[in-house]
C-alpha cells in the first residue's frame, strides 16, 4: 500500500518534470525570445546582444533549463520580460482569484452534480432524467463563451438581476467579488456539473445491475437500504476520478470563462501574457497549471486508494 | 461494395466488414430520434456550407454606416451589425471555416492517434510507458495555451490551425487508442496470428484495427465536436480567423457589446453554432448506442 502510494507520487513528479522539459524547450523552439519581445522594434545588433547577456540568455539551453526549474522548485518563477517584475508577486493575486472561483463553482457543483446523478440513474429513462441528461449535454458541449453570453443576456441585460462583467480590482479581497462573480459560477458549475452527473449516472445503473443488488432485492432488503448501503459506495466511487478530471478541465476552460466575464484570474493572465509575448509568465503560469493538474490527478489517485478496498489489497499483491 | 473492396483489401483477407458494417450503423443511428435528428443536423450544416455563397442575399463585407445595429427588416431578416452588414448573410456563411478545419483536422487526428495508440498498445514495454507519460505530460496543459502559443507565433491561417488541432487533439486518441488495444491484444486470436507468424503491421492492419475501429468512430465524432469548440472559442478571443471573414466565434464576441439594444447579432450565430454543435453530439450519442459503446464512461480531456 505504501509503496504503491509512493510510486504514484514518484510517476506525478517525474509527469511535472517531462513537463516542464515540454515548456521549455517549447518556448526556446518558438521563434524569439524574452530580449526580442522587450526591445520590440529595438531588438537587433549590440543592443540585442546586451539584453540577452542580461537577461542570461547567452548561456547553454541546458545550463538556463536547470536554473529555472530549480528556481521555480524555490518559488521564484523569475522576472517578467515586459514590466521585468517578480512573476511570483504577478501571479499571486490572480491565482487566488482564480481558486476563488473554482472553489465556489466546486462546493456548488459536485453535491448537486452527484446528487441529480444518482437520482437520474435510479430513475433511468423517465421524464426527470430525460430532462437532466439532456441538458448535460447541451452543458457539456455548448462553448462556455456562448453559454455565458446567452446567461448575460438573460439575467443581466434582460431581466437584470446580476451584474454582467466583474469590475473588482485584482487585489481586492475575495469578499468584495460577490455577486459579481455568480453569473461565472453559474456558467462553470453548469459545465462541471454536466461531467459528473453523466459519469455518476452510469455508473450508478451500472452498480445498480449487479448481481449483490439483485440478491439484496430477493433477501426483501428496503429499497432505500440497497441504494444507501450497497450502491451508493460502489458507484460514487469512479467519481473522485471525475471530479479531479473535471478540475483539471476547469483549468482550461476557465480561460474563456474569465475573458468573457472579465474576471481578473490566471486564465485572462495568460491570454495577455502570451499576446505580448511575455514568455517567462507564460512558461511560469504553464509550469503552475500543469503541476495543479497533476496534483489533483494525484490526490484522486490515493482517494480512490485509500477508499476502495479491493484495490488496496490488488495493489499490495503486485506490490 | 463488392466493386470497391478488391482494390483496396487483399483478397486472402475475410470479408471486410468495414463498409457494409457501415450502412447497418448508419441505419441503427437513423432509427434512434436522436441520431435522426443529430445526423439531420450535421448533414443540414455541411450542406449549407458548401452552397451558401450561391444564395446569401448580401455581400460579407460591404460596410454601411447608414445601417448601423438594425433590428431585424424584410430587407435585412436578421437585422445588421455594428458596422452595418448583413447578420443574415454571415451567420449563413460563418460556419465554413470552422467545418472545414475541423473537416480535415478530425480525420488526421483520429488517423495519426488511432495508429500511435495501436501500435503501443501492441509492442507495450518500457516504450509504451514512456510514451504514456510524455501523452499525460502533454495533457495536463490546458488545449488553449498549447494552441494559443503556436498560433501566436506561426499565425492562425488554416495552414496553422489545421494542423495544430489534429496534432494535439490525436494526442487523447492515443489513450482511447491504446486501451481499447489493451482489451484484445491478450486475447486468443492475436497470440493465434503471432503463431502463423504475422507481422506486426499484419496484426495491426487485420485483427486490431477492424476490432479497434468501432471505438475509434465514436471518439471522432466527439473529437469533432470538441475542436468545433476549440475553434470557435479562439475565434471568440480573437485568435482564430481573422477579420471580415464571417465566423460565428468572431460574431458573437463582435456583436456582444451591443447586446442591450441589438441582441440579434448575437442570437442569430450563436443559435447557428449550437445547433451544429448539438447535431454532432446527438449523432455521436446515437453512434456510441448503436455501436454498444458507453460513452458517459469516456474522460472529459
Amino acid at each position: 500500500m505504501l509503496r504503491m502510494l509512493l510510486r504514484r507520487c514518484v510517476l506525478g513528479a517525474v509527469t511535472v518534470a517531462i513537463v516542464s522539459a515540454i515548456i521549455f524547450l517549447g518556448v526556446e523552439l518558438l521563434p524569439g525570445d524574452a530580449c526580442t519581445a522587450f526591445l520590440e522594434r529595438d531588438a537587433k545588433g549590440q543592443m540585442l546582444e546586451n539584453c540577452r547577456k542580461d537577461f542570461g540568455l547567452d548561456r547553454p539551453a541546458l545550463t538556463r533549463y536547470f536554473e529555472w526549474a530549480g528556481n521555480a522548485l524555490q518559488g521564484d518563477l523569475g522576472m517578467s520580460a515586459s514590466g521585468r517584475k517578480s512573476i511570483a508577486e504577478l501571479v499571486g493575486h490572480r491565482m487566488k482569484n482564480s481558486l476563488l472561483l473554482a472553489a465556489v463553482s466546486l462546493s456548488v457543483g459536485v453535491p448537486m452534480a452527484i446528487f441529480l446523478g444518482v437520482i437520474t440513474g435510479l430513475w433511468r429513462d423517465r421524464p426527470i432524467d430525460l430532462f437532466f441528461s439532456t441538458a448535460a449535454i447541451l452543458a457539456m458541449t455548448i462553448p462556455e463563451f456562448v453559454s455565458a453570453t446567452v446567461l448575460i443576456l438573460i439575467f443581466s441585460v434582460w431581466l437584470g438581476w446580476l451584474p454582467g462583467i466583474v469590475v473588482t480590482s485584482a487585489s481586492a479581497p475575495a469578499s468584495e467579488f460577490f455577486p459579481e462573480i455568480l453569473l461565472p459560477v453559474f456558467v462553470l458549475a453548469m459545465v462541471m456539473m454536466a461531467h459528473i452527473l453523466r459519469m455518476v449516472r452510469s455508473s450508478v445503473i451500472e452498480v445498480m445491475a449487479g448481481d449483490y443488488i439483485q440478491m439484496a432485492t430477493l433477501k426483501g432488503v428496503p429499497y432505500w437500504r440497497i441504494v444507501f448501503s450497497h450502491a451508493l459506495p460502489n458507484a460514487l466511487l469512479p467519481a473522485i476520478n471525475v471530479v479531479a478530471l473535471t478540475i483539471a478541465w476547469l483549468l482550461g476552460g476557465v480561460v474563456v470563462i474569465e475573458v468573457v466575464f472579465n474576471y481578473p484570474g490566471l486564465g485572462r493572465m495568460m491570454i495577455d501574457a502570451i499576446s505580448d509575448r511575455d514568455l517567462p509568465v507564460v512558461q511560469a503560469i504553464a509550469l503552475i497549471v500543469a503541476s495543479v493538474y497533476v496534483g489533483v490527478n494525484l490526490t484522486a489517485d490515493i482517494l480512490t486508494m485509500v477508499a476502495n478496498p479491493r484495490l488496496r489489497t490488488l495493489n499490495m499483491r503486485r506490490g | 461494395m463488392s466493386d470497391l473492396s478488391p482494390n483496396l483489401i487483399p483478397a486472402e483477407t475475410p470479408a471486410p466488414k468495414y463498409l457494409s458494417g457501415l450502412r447497418t450503423v448508419l441505419r441503427d443511428v437513423m432509427s434512434r430520434p436522436s441520431g435522426a435528428i443529430g445526423l439531420s443536423l450535421v448533414v443540414f450544416h455541411v450542406l449549407l456550407a458548401l452552397t451558401s455563397p450561391l444564395y446569401v442575399p448580401y455581400d460579407f463585407k460591404t460596410m454601411n454606416s447608414m445601417l448601423m445595429l438594425m433590428p431585424p427588416s424584410s430587407e435585412h431578416w436578421l437585422g445588421t451589425d455594428h458596422l452595418g452588414r448583413d447578420v443574415l448573410t454571415r451567420v449563413l456563411l460563418g460556419g465554413r471555416e470552422a467545418l472545414l478545419v475541423t473537416g480535415v483536422a478530425t480525420p488526421i487526428a483520429v488517423v495519426w492517434g488511432g495508429f500511435m495508440g495501436i501500435l503501443f498498445g501492441l509492442v507495450g514495454g518500457r516504450i509504451d510507458e514512456v510514451l504514456m507519460r510524455v501523452v499525460d505530460a502533454f495533457l495536463s496543459l490546458p488545449w488553449i495555451l498549447k494552441m494559443l502559443v503556436l498560433i501566436v507565433t506561426f499565425g492562425s491561417g488554416i495552414e496553422v490551425l489545421i494542423p495544430t488541432l489534429a496534432f494535439f487533439y490525436g494526442i487523447p486518441v492515443i489513450r482511447i487508442a491504446r486501451a481499447a488495444t489493451h482489451d484484445v491484444v491478450a486475447r486468443d486470436f492475436i497470440s493465434a496470428a503471432k503463431a502463423r507468424g504475422h507481422g506486426r503491421m499484419t496484426i495491426i492492419r487485420r485483427e486490431l484495427v477492424p476490432n479497434v475501429l468501432d471505438t475509434l468512430m465514436v471518439e471522432g465524432a466527439m473529437r469533432w465536436s470538441w475542436m468545433l469548440l476549440a475553434f470557435s472559442s479562439l475565434s471568440f478571443l480573437g485568435f482564430g480567423v481573422s477579420p471580415p471573414t464571417p465566423d460565428w466565434g468572431l460574431m458573437i464576441a463582435d456583436a456582444r457589446g451591443f447586446m442591450s439594444f441589438a441582441p440579434w447579432g448575437v442570437l442569430g450565430p450563436v443559435i447557428a453554432l449550437s445547433s451544429l454543435i448539438i447535431g454532432i453530439n446527438l449523432t455521436a450519442d446515437a453512434l456510441a448506442k448503436a455501436l454498444g459503446i458507453d460513452r458517459a464512461q469516456k474522460a472529459p480531456v
